[in-house]
């Protein structure tokens, strides 16, 4: 394996591609997430998103944030050539959603909000809470793992270049 | 933000190497072996080390404390001591005062200064507090995975340090490259693809 702090600085560019595609996906195509889980009912965009275009000389940063915030500001970035770099998201079952935000550059997971049990109130609750709480976490850290390697698969695929591109450069041509 | 909070962060890593006998004694050597000390009443300014994730001021990892079904959970703990930039001023000010009387003279020399500084620091310090600052930690042993209950870049970098030393064992923090390298189960041949890919522009 390569050196892990030049495949960090390397291969960021992947973690951004991943967000930009994934909210494609989230406006395209709901199925792929049910591929992933069959729970989910939909995979909807949070209230925060970050882009950046690093076209230029400089490094334009573009955030949205705000549950009611358009997202239009944002695709008119990506329409100028900037990729996104942090996205809020929404995990959606029949009775429960988390909340969570990932990074492009890390895969960092940031304010996961997973439903479950409440605040144990005695030592004798803990293990069950734990148990029970820890299977929220994984249910959203599964899907993550899930959807990045469908990405990875199809990053590293001829489909990527023949199929996936253009209808990701359409998808952002025909941003309002 | 630490398990118990409404809103988690989460870092990820894939565990390598191998275990020779009992994973939960091995895990419980190298927990209190690196279990957290009290600094309170010593010179030192900062420590590292494991806590208990039930009882992070009272350390304790007697029997199997920190295994939940089968997950080790337990947490980071990092205590600093933070010396107010005035109040050491005020002490260096008075050490040096007496200083110049005792030895008559109106400076001190450089490498004095120093010396004298240190000691002031560490007489302070040892009257200051330290602040703890717990991260949990949640490690599935069957799949290899860690899951750290912070993004901070010094938390990770103080936990990967330790969880060396305590059990022989590295962590690899999963971001895009190690993540596809991993977890996505390539071949040689997909290997050598994701190491020669380059990016895409979606705009015309």
């Amino acid at each position: 394996m390569l050196d892990l702090s030049v495949a960090y600085s390397r291969y960021r560019f992947l973690g951004d591609e991943f967000l930009t595609w994934l909210w494609y996906l989230i406006e395209t195509n709901q199925d792929a997430f049910r591929s992933a889980d069959p729970d989910c009912t939909a995979l909807e965009i949070g209230n925060r998103v970050a882009l950046e275009n690093r076209k230029g000389k400089s490094i334009e940063r573009i955030t949205i944030k705000g549950d009611d915030a358009g997202l239009e500001e944002g695709k008119l970035a990506l329409k100028k050539g900037a990729l996104v770099t942090e996205l809020a998201m929404v995990f959606k079952t029949g009775n429960h959603e988390w909340q969570f935000s990932i990074k492009g550059e890390s895969l960092n997971v940031s304010n996961l909000r997973a439903p479950g049990p409440t605040l144990p109130q005695s030592p004798e609750e803990m293990e069950p809470f734990l148990l029970d709480k820890t299977q929220q976490f994984y249910k959203i850290i599964d899907f993550i793992d899930k959807i990045y390697k469908f990405f990875i698969r199809e990053r590293i695929s001829k489909i990527w270049s023949s199929k996936t591109t253009p209808a990701l450069k359409k998808w952002v041509k025909s941003a309002e | 933000m630490g398990i118990l909070s409404s809103a988690v962060s989460i870092t990820r890593y894939r565990v390598e190497g191998k275990i020779e006998g009992s994973a939960t004694e091995m895990v419980a050597r190298g927990l209190k072996k690196n279990t957290i000390p009290d600094i309170d009443e010593d010179a030192v300014e900062k420590a590292a080390g494991w806590t208990s994730f039930e009882n992070p001021f009272q350390p304790q990892f007697e029997g199997s404390n920190f295994v939940f079904g089968n997950l080790f959970i337990f947490s980071l703990r990092v205590d600093r001591k933070s010396i107010p930039s005035k109040l050491l001023k005020k002490h260096l000010t008075l050490e040096t005062s007496k200083r110049l009387a005792k030895t008559s003279r109106r400076f001190l020399a450089k490498d004095e200064k120093q010396a004298l500084k240190d000691k002031v620091t560490a007489e302070l310090a040892v009257r200051v507090p330290s602040t703890p600052n717990v991260y949990d930690l949640l490690w599935d042993f069957e799949k290899s995975s860690v899951c750290f209950f912070s993004n901070l870049r010094s938390a990770n970098e103080e936990l990967e340090t330790l969880f060396k030393r305590s059990f022989n064992l590295a962590l690899i923090r999963l971001f895009p490259y190690t993540a596809a390298d991993l977890q996505a189960e390539l071949t040689d041949q997909e290997r050598d693809i994701l190491l020669g890919l380059s990016p895409t522009h979606f705009s015309n």
